[in-house]
């Protein structure tokens, strides 16, 4: 579709070599489908490169999609994810089932220069062609990673991974971006961590759906599950204070025994621990009510996933067992509750976002290029001829008329 | 088929091969691809030449530098050349060795289409200079 209209914008020029291109991509596809590891290899690099025709190639990947289960590993360095993933591919492929791992590492800002490291630890598996690993770095580019990383689980999902893993260091807001690309996320901590746990607050532990606390034979690791447990019942305590100030403040008069309790026990922070046995039984009522008013949907959401909290020794194995069986309980209770549908629905409504903000900021800079560039605007910013805000409405201004005019004909 | 126009960084497998646990000049020269801008990866020690062959075709690598000092390059390096070219990825992979490979033996292994030998001696801007002058053009 978008390869259709990029010829009629560019003219004649393009529409030879985009034969020639398209024939290039549905050999390339072809080969995917067909179980050709190089082709998807491959396919991953012109999505990493953004190579030219990498935006047809994913579209054409989407209608294969959707049959995988995706696991996103994140968790601060050092705290065992690859030899976790490791395991993982393992078990997954004594099951019969094929493995796709995508690896990101950072990258220098300096050189852009990057050691991907993480294939190093897949040990168990190594050799075995149905393990794709595929390491990707970040190349400086920080909001289009995660872009490239959804695109890429397209493609191993095309190709026919039963699990794709993706695995991040848990560093900050891109990472957690990349993260939400997958079904299910696991957050990983080493034990004794007790003042990085306390940097998970921001960001991470909100979106983790398992904590692990890996390494679990080393010193501390009670107190790291202990430390998780509270904060993981301090986020629930938490949201359903925001829902009861919220209903408080509505609805007043009406506010039943339950929800002025929960407030009141909030309030009182301190005392968040010893209300810990009754908190999540309020924040299901709280969750089912507020699932009914935003989305009218007639199904509201039967009971809100509960973060676990578990511990492995992912070198010996200890604990893994448990860890794929938790996995496997939260994807059925994504299934069964219809969550799985609705972050895939906010998934591909972010997705369209960042490609149309993408997309118009480039038409916007070609139009800025067409018009003698920005330096010509600077000159005369410069002499006060005119200001930043009249530039961006000259250039926009023209674009925003086009536009109008062509949804009113249709 | 690409054209130049994306700045893709070139991409290096650095590779042991085999029962040989010298890694410190594969680390060296890891550093150095890095330092120039190269996404690297590392296939990490004793590892066979089919998994060498799997992660060069998993990671699409422009460049294969190949790490040997324990002397079995003959053994070794055939095949993976020969589990490149299963996957049709010898054509468009630079091969490079590193390590201790006597005089007699660079002829053969160059016939094969390893592209440069660097020996004890040779510098880490020797080596990133030729990387980046014969890295295959996507």
């Amino acid at each position: 579709m978008s390869g259709k209209r990029g010829e009629e914008r560019n003219g004649r020029e393009v529409v030879s070599e985009s034969e020639s291109a398209r024939d290039d991509r549905s050999e390339l596809l072809e080969d995917l489908l067909a179980g050709n590891h190089r082709a998807l290899a491959r396919t991953i690099t012109k999505i990493e490169d953004r190579a030219p025709g990498y935006r047809e190639l994913v579209s054409d990947l989407h209608a294969h999609t959707g049959d995988a289960d995706v696991i996103g590993i994140t968790g601060s360095p050092g705290s065992g994810k690859s030899t976790l993933v490791d395991r993982m591919a393992e078990h997954y492929r004594a099951e019969g089932l094929t493995v796709g791992i995508i690896g990101i590492d950072p990258s220098s800002p300096f050189t852009g220069g990057a050691v991907l490291g993480d294939r190093i630890r897949m040990s168990s598996t190594t050799g075995d062609m149905e393990v794709f690993f595929r390491s990707m770095s970040a190349r400086g580019s920080l909001g289009g990673l995660s872009t490239a990383t959804a695109d890429a689980v397209k493609a191993l999902d095309a190709f026919g991974k039963d699990k794709v893993i993706i695995e991040t260091v848990g560093a900050g807001q891109n990472e957690i971006d990349i993260v939400k690309t997958a079904d299910t996320v696991c957050v990983l901590v080493p034990p004794g961590s007790g003042d990085d746990v306390q940097m998970l607050k921001a960001g991470i532990l909100e979106i983790g759906d398992l904590f692990v606390v890996n390494k679990a034979d080393l010193d501390g690791a009670d107190r790291t599950v202990m430390e998780l447990r509270e904060m993981i019942e301090g986020r629930s305590d938490r949201l359903s204070t925001l829902d009861a100030d919220h209903h408080d403040r509505s609805d007043r008069s009406d506010s039943n025994g339950a929800t002025g309790e929960e407030s009141e026990g909030n309030a009182a922070g301190a005392h968040a621990e010893e209300l810990s046995g009754d908190g999540p039984v309020t924040t299901v009522q709280e969750q089912g009510t507020d699932e009914s008013d935003e989305d009218e949907e007639p199904q509201p959401e039967s009971e809100p996933w509960t973060p676990q909290v578990l511990e492995t020794v992912a070198k010996s194995g200890e604990g893994v067992e448990e860890f794929l069986d938790t996995l496997v309980a939260h994807r059925e209770y994504l299934e069964s509750s219809g969550r799985l549908e609705r972050q895939l629905r906010n998934r591909y409504a972010e997705e369209i976002r960042a490609l149309l903000r993408e997309d118009s900021s480039a038409l916007v800079e070609r139009e800025l290029a067409a018009r003698g560039g920005i330096d010509a605007y600077l000159d005369r910013v410069m002499d006060n001829e005119t200001d930043p805000y009249a530039v961006a409405e000259a250039i926009v201004g023209p674009l925003r008329e086009c536009v109008e005019d062509r949804r009113e004909e249709e | 088929m690409s054209t130049g126009q994306t700045q893709r960084p070139i991409r290096c497998l650095v590779a042991k091969v085999g029962l040989d646990g010298h890694d410190r000049g594969a680390h060296v020269i890891a550093r150095a691809f890095r330092d120039a801008g190269f996404e690297v990866v590392y296939s990490g020690l004793h590892k066979s030449p089919d998994e060498i062959v799997q992660a060069a075709v998993q990671e699409d690598v422009d460049v294969l530098g190949i790490s040997i000092l324990s002397g079995a390059h003959n053994t070794l390096v055939p095949k993976i050349v020969a589990g490149l070219e299963e996957y049709d990825a010898f054509e468009d992979t630079l091969i490079v060795l590193g390590g201790i490979i006597p005089e007699e033996d660079r002829p053969g292994l160059e016939e094969q289409g390893i592209g440069a030998i660097f020996g004890p001696g040779a510098s880490m801007e020797e080596a990133v200079e030729f990387v980046r002058e014969n890295a295959p053009e996507r």
